[in-house]
């Protein structure tokens, strides 16, 4: 059986560096803008009052966590955002849902057996 | 028959499940009360829970470890915040290393849960769970509210 909490569990480091990777202001606006559509390094350090090798360093943290991908494009680095990523987020959802329904199953089954019960024997 | 609701609130970072137990409310209690009782639902059939701790009373703590196939113990604590014997229990629940200390800036959850008798005799168990403020899901969250995410958002809800 897929256990949630030991995959939970598995995936701290990864969700450790997710979320180093988006505790920073100007980093989450780098990924919202790359969510939208591609930019090079030199477009984006032109959107930040900081200097282009900043917002390469906020880039390269945002690669490490694997929320942007980065591709090369004649002398340009193109940055995309992985939508994976966020939804890997959401998937943290997901799988507690899964979980809970395990239980109230189990609950279910406990109180069935419980010869407390009385009433229904 | 348990009746499953399920409801997410993304932006409340909320998820609140909902279930009947055609049992009455003190059997439902003690499924939470009782340590060996909670044990036996607690973890997946593969995974096992033990409690070692267990302090249902405001400001106690619970520490327990699930058991996996492979002998693999994953650790996990609660809080308890408040408790209303047979009707509410609030706590917050976190994964734990190896000697049952919380783990610093892993997600840990709130939860409250609520247990109310029905004019049926069934009982209802309301279990809401929130991510605080500092957590994972909030970060992504505040993400989510930044201009230009909703798009995004939307392809999400697309793959899904």
């Amino acid at each position: 059986m897929y256990n949630h909490m030991v995959v939970h569990r598995k995936n701290d480091q990864k969700a450790d560096k997710l979320f180093h990777a988006l505790s920073d202001t100007t980093r989450r606006s780098i990924v919202t803008r790359c969510l939208q559509g591609d930019h090079t390094v030199s477009d984006l350090a032109r959107s930040y009052p900081m200097s282009f090798a900043a917002v390469q360093k906020h880039v390269a943290v945002l690669e490490r966590a694997e929320l942007v991908t980065k591709q090369r494009r004649g002398r340009e680095q193109l940055v995309s955002g992985n939508v994976q990523s966020i939804r890997y987020a959401f998937d943290v959802l997901e799988q507690l849902e899964e979980l809970w329904r395990g239980r109230i199953e189990r609950m279910d089954l406990l109180l069935s057996q419980n010869p407390k019960q009385g009433a229904t024997k | 028959m348990t009746v499953i609701d399920i409801s997410k609130d993304y932006e409340a970072r909320t998820l609140t499940f909902s279930a009947e137990f055609s049992a009455p409310i003190k059997c439902v209690w003690q499924l939470w009360e009782d340590p060996r009782q909670l044990e036996r639902w607690w973890g997946p059939p593969t995974y096992p829970a033990t409690f070692t701790e267990h302090e249902l009373v405001a400001g106690g703590t619970m520490k327990y470890h699930m058991t996996g196939p492979e002998g693999d113990h994953p650790r996990g604590w609660w809080r308890v915040t408040a408790v209303d014997p047979p009707h509410s229990l609030e706590f917050e629940s976190g994964f734990a290393d190896e000697t049952g200390a919380p783990v610093e800036d892993s997600p840990h959850m709130n939860m409250l849960v609520t247990l109310s008798e029905e004019p049926s005799g069934v009982t209802r168990m309301v279990v809401c769970s929130s991510y605080p403020t500092e957590a994972f899901m909030d970060k992504v969250m505040t993400m989510g509210m930044e201009e230009g995410m909703r798009g995004a958002l939307s392809q999400i809800d697309d793959l899904l």
